[in-house]
């Protein structure tokens, strides 16, 4: 490996012969771009696009024998060389003016039309060659940067900064400009600042009405609402699960914290599926209590009763996962000091430690209304005529009422809250929400719960526990019998046929069932997106760990904001930047895998920083002053010790590209599509069988592969070193 | 270009507004052991990165065997450190951390092994080779650093505070064990310590550091006997400090006038006396005992005079002061140094402890 870069080293480097190789030999366009008369060109590359009069391509190419000519004259170490940060820089910009400036039917601006003629046909996307510019003007960039002394000069760390802040700003930043944007456009994609005000206060947004006995409120108003409720419902639940847990004597905790990770590894829909068969109008409970005590059938459970159940239901183990970390942080001595101090069970609980817990909870109710906002698998199967925000935006995309411009508002509107929300969390709750544990062992036992708060718990939890389970007995049994919504449980095996027929014929192995091509582009995305997020999370971990750049703290901030980004904003973000040129990667499975990368990269980059901060930095010191590079140390040093973090980070990385709908759903095509979306279409069309049947074959298939990934990362967790002392 | 193994030319280090090393210029001959010593914060451990590249300066030039290295990574260098905490690799045998400098830089492996084994036998580590760094004791832990940082014979070898983690008890034959292996081996080593003692055991120069500036470079003995400013006399050993002026050729204080080998100008003026330097007499008078200690090898007594209180240490002999006691007190010549550097300097702190 050592012995490839070296050789790489010799000839100059591997972004200088990308470089020459893209703008000399690969075709620049996606596309043939039109004919501009002087004669259709070979390969289409750079070179022989400029003998076309496509004269803007020329500083690419400049650029790159520029760079060959200078190695040639200064050797090896030519990214020193003063003129290469200027040249680089300029390319780039330039680069990035031509592609942005001239779009697929023309320049964007008259005055570049003038200065060529050629633009006014448009160009076409960047194809192969314009792609492999970009990445080799940015490494090039990057190198001239660390001979520089640009992260101590470390030339790997000083690409990772340079590639992970372009990658974040393509992918993250510039979706959401893009958006915003759109949202000054007319529907026909005229510009006109003043829609944007006209479309931010339309009357259905902002209703009232429902308050005042009217049938309904405007779509942001319902939003908060269903967000307010399902997050204190999802709080209060999660509490009880976290006391009971933490404070009592409860027999089946183990059990408990096995079915909180259920929902984790749960498609989207399957819960509101489950919950229509139980509860629809045609539903097993509802026809039980019909034929017991009479009760009508009716469908309370579409509309805001289904979401917030379903909500309830999907939320609690996260907010019971928060909780359980603050109850478990809070020093028992200081419950015992009550105690000794004269305080009744409830006084203490009342006067300690709840005031302990409420930063806690305020963070998990935060949590919980952020997802509510972000959800989109359960309002759009149980919402009935509620209508919230992230079923409105995908249905002004998609829908007959198609308005991109109106789904950029409603975006911005429902990322305003999303962030809002977030930056509570962060600012206002982010240190106190974190009992710091100090090391030292905390002598004396936690305070029991008392008698009535423990009733109290065990009223919250046992219906939680019961609707669990016949949530997902439906799961298990909906798609092996007859039809579960009309309780006929015969077995049989026609739905999965339907799904997941094949044949091994002559023709060797065929496959009918109408899941399979979903299912093989699911499992083909998620194990590329898997490796691809844990690789871009881990290393972004890694620089803002133990790097310093200039710039640090925005690129931090750039990484959580991907985060906190709803799903439904990210594909109309992603539909809105990459359906045009430069970058025109729509339909494509490319854009799929982006998505999963850049959504889940905060969960890898989180367990990164965990463990590098359990790790004494002097080792990779130590491993840099031996000569190993950051790509090395970070191999041989740094990975082995944070294997734990890596598996973390791909199985949920895995799972969730597998389980992941509110994004993809708009960047899916005929071609690509997955099996969320495949499922989605089966639901709407009442199959609920199938969804049910497809769902649990998912569910099989990710238990499975989260063994096969512990197995091939291995367990190892090394214990912490116990005799030396942490750096400092 | 001279011989210097390691060279700073006006180095500076800054960290967003703070400054941590700022304008240095020094340089370390091949063979020699230098020592960065001065107060927590003092930018020793700075200088010492930046030799190792594991930080580049903002400002000025260091070379390593007359190459520049300014704006080079610290894979790029030849250097070996031997860190604070070890800084072991927990998942890699003794021989893979010794072996693995040579392996990383593209050797062959067998080689590197062999190589490794002859370090580790050399250091008298022989029978350790396939254990893990945490099945080892401290000090073993210690010389397997070293020989991981002494492998690949570097152009120098850094040692940051390589004692803090050893047992009171150990340190020195650690220290003596460092400095027999690097002239040896015949390196060129920096050495980093906040413990003047240590210092002036292993050194053959020290660069005294204070406030990101070099307060005074010199021998050990140099430095003890001759400090140049009130800082460097305070950091090393116990000095006292008396105020008074240049006059016509002498050191004056009240009651007191001492010879000056260089005196200089008519100017106020302080100079430096080591406790053990003071003779204190029976007869006589000019000073008061106002406290006195035993202490085993020696006796220290606190003495109030016309020019200001002193500490005295004086060795074990059959006379032994007692508190309230008045004693002569004579200042030898050769026993005193003028402080040069007085005014750059000014100490909070006023003259004996």
């Amino acid at each position: 490996m050592s012995r490839i870069i070296a050789g790489l080293n010799r000839l100059g480097g591997l972004w200088l012969l990308l470089g020459l190789a893209a703008v000399l030999i690969a075709p620049w366009y996606k596309l043939t771009p039109p004919d501009t008369g002087a004669g259709s060109s070979i390969l289409g590359s750079a070179l022989t696009e400029i003998s076309a009069q496509r004269y803007w391509l020329l500083p690419p190419v400049l650029a790159m024998l520029a760079f060959a000519g200078l190695r040639v004259k200064s050797g090896q170490r030519w990214q020193a060389h003063v003129a290469v940060p200027w040249i680089a820089g300029a390319a780039a910009l330039l680069f990035l003016m031509q592609a942005f400036g001239i779009g697929l039917n023309g320049p964007i601006l008259g005055a570049i039309g003038q200065a060529f003629p050629a633009a006014a046909l448009g160009q076409p996307g960047l194809g192969p060659g314009g792609f492999v510019f970009a990445v080799a003007i940015t490494g090039i960039l990057a190198d001239a940067l660390a001979a520089r002394g640009f992260c101590r000069g470390e030339r790997f760390a000083a690409n990772a900064v340079v590639f992970v802040v372009a990658l974040l700003t393509l992918f993250v930043l510039f979706p959401i400009l893009r958006l915003g944007s759109t949202a000054l456009f007319t529907p026909e994609g005229v510009f006109q600042p003043g829609v944007f005000i006209t479309r931010l206060i339309a009357p259905d947004l902002w209703g009232l009405g429902c308050l005042y006995g009217q049938p309904r409120c405007g779509v942001v108003i319902n939003t908060l609402i269903l967000g307010i409720l399902s997050g204190v419902l999802s709080t209060l639940l999660g509490l009880a699960l976290a006391l009971l847990v933490a404070r009592t004597n409860f027999r089946f905790k183990g059990a408990l914290r096995a079915i909180s990770i259920l929902p984790i590894i749960t498609p989207p829909f399957v819960v509101g599926v489950a919950i229509i068969v139980l509860f629809g109008r045609t539903g097993v409970v509802t026809g039980w209590l019909e034929f017991l005590f009479d009760m009508p059938r009716t469908r309370w459970v579409y509309g805001l009763p289904g979401i917030l159940l379903a909500q309830v239901l999907a939320f609690a183990p996260i907010t019971f996962l928060v909780l359980l970390g603050t109850i478990e942080a809070i020093n028992p001595t200081l419950e015992e000091a009550s105690k000794t101090l004269g305080a009744k069970p409830l006084d203490t609980f009342r006067t300690v430690t709840w005031p302990l817990l409420r930063p806690g909870i305020a963070a998990a109710f935060l949590l919980a209304f952020i997802e509510s906002l972000a959800d989109f698998g359960n309002p759009i199967v149980l919402g009935g005529g509620y209508d919230v925000l992230s079923i409105r935006i995908f249905f002004a995309v998609v829908g007959a009422r198609y308005d991109l411009g109106n789904a950029a508002v409603l975006s911005i509107i429902l990322l305003s809250l999303t962030l809002g929300a977030f930056w509570l969390q962060t600012r206002w709750l982010g240190r106190k929400s974190y009992v710091t544990i100090t090391g030292k062992s905390d002598a004396g036992l936690s305070a029991p719960l008392p008698g009535p708060l423990k009733a109290a718990a065990y009223a919250a939890v046992m219906p939680w526990v019961i609707f669990t389970l016949g949530v997902y007995a439906i799961v298990l049994i909906g798609g092996i019998v007859n039809d579960v919504g009309r309780w006929d449980l015969t077995p049989t095996l026609r739905h999965l046929a339907t799904a997941f027929s094949f044949e091994i014929g002559e023709n060797g192995l065929q496959f009918y069932g109408s899941a399979w091509d979903s299912l093989q582009t699911t499992l083909l995305v998620s194990a590329i997106a898997a490796p691809l997020t844990t690789a871009i999370g881990i290393l972004t971990a890694w620089l803002i760990s133990r790097q310093d750049f200039a710039g640090k703290g925005s690129f931090e901030f750039g990484t959580m904001l991907s985060f906190a980004i709803p799903g439904t904003v990210v594909g109309v973000a992603y539909v809105a930047a990459f359906n045009v040129p430069p970058v025109d990667i729509t339909g494509t499975m490319t854009i799929l895998v982006i998505c999963f990368m850049f959504r889940n990269m905060p969960v890898g980059m989180r367990a990164g920083l965990a463990a590098l901060s359990q790790i004494d930095r002097s080792m990779e010191e130590a491993s840099q002053t031996m000569g190993a590079n950051g790509f090395l140390t970070l191999r041989t040093v740094v990975l082995p010790l944070i294997r734990p973090a890596i598996f973390t980070s791909m199985v949920y990385a895995f799972v969730t590209a597998m389980t992941a709908v509110s994004a993809v759903i708009f960047l899916v095509s005929a071609r690509h599509n997955m099996a969320t979306a495949y499922i989605m279409g089966r639901v709407e069309n009442g199959e609920y069988a199938l969804a049910i049947a497809y769902s649990a074959v998912l569910m099989v298939i990710m238990i499975a592969c989260i063994a096969l990934i512990q197995l091939f990362i291995g367990k190892r967790q090394l214990g912490r070193r116990t005799d030396l002392q942490t750096l400092r | 270009m001279s011989a210097s193994a390691i060279e700073f030319v006006d180095v500076v280090k800054r960290y967003g507004s703070v400054t941590a090393v700022d304008t240095i210029s020094f340089s370390i001959q091949r063979g020699e052991l230098v020592t960065f010593l001065g107060p927590s914060g003092c930018g020793k451990t700075t200088s010492l990165r930046l030799i190792a590249g594991l930080e580049l300066p903002s400002a000025g030039t260091v070379r390593i065997a007359g190459q520049d290295v300014s704006t080079r990574a610290a894979a790029d260098r030849n250097v070996g450190m031997v860190f604070q905490s070890y800084a072991l690799f927990p998942h890699m045998s003794v021989i893979e951390n010794v072996a693995y400098g040579p392996t990383i830089r593209g050797g062959d492996k067998k080689l590197a092994i062999e190589r490794g084994h002859e370090i580790l036998t050399m250091l008298g580590l022989e029978g350790l080779s396939t254990r893990l760094p945490s099945e080892l004791s401290g000090g073993q832990q210690q010389r397997v650093a070293v020989a991981r940082a002494i492998v690949q014979q570097p152009d120098v070898l850094l040692f940051d505070e390589p004692l803090s983690n050893v047992d009171a008890k150990l340190r020195r034959r650690v220290r003596e064990e460092i400095r027999d292996l690097q002239r040896r081996f015949n390196l060129t080593a920096v050495y980093v310590t906040h413990d003047q003692e240590e210092a002036l055991a292993v050194s053959d120069r020290i660069i005294v550091m204070s406030n990101g500036k070099i307060a005074q470079i010199g021998t050990p003995s140099a430095l003890y006997d001759r400090p140049s400013s009130r800082f460097v006399a305070d950091f090393i050993g116990d000095a006292n400090l008396i105020e008074g002026h240049v006059d016509n050729g002498r050191f004056r204080a009240e009651g007191l006038t001492l010879p000056l080998d260089m005196p200089g100008p008519d100017r106020p003026a302080t100079i430096s006396i080591r406790p053990e330097r003071v003779i204190l007499e029976k007869s006589g008078a000019g000073g008061k005992i106002t406290h006195a200690s035993y202490l085993g090898s020696r006796r220290e007594y606190r003495i109030e005079t016309v020019f200001g209180a002193l500490l005295v240490s004086a060795p074990i002999t059959d006379v032994a002061f007692q508190a309230g006691d008045e004693v002569g007190v004579s200042l030898p010549v050769g026993g005193y140094t003028l402080l040069v550097n007085e005014s750059e300097l000014p100490s909070a702190r006023v003259s004996a402890q």
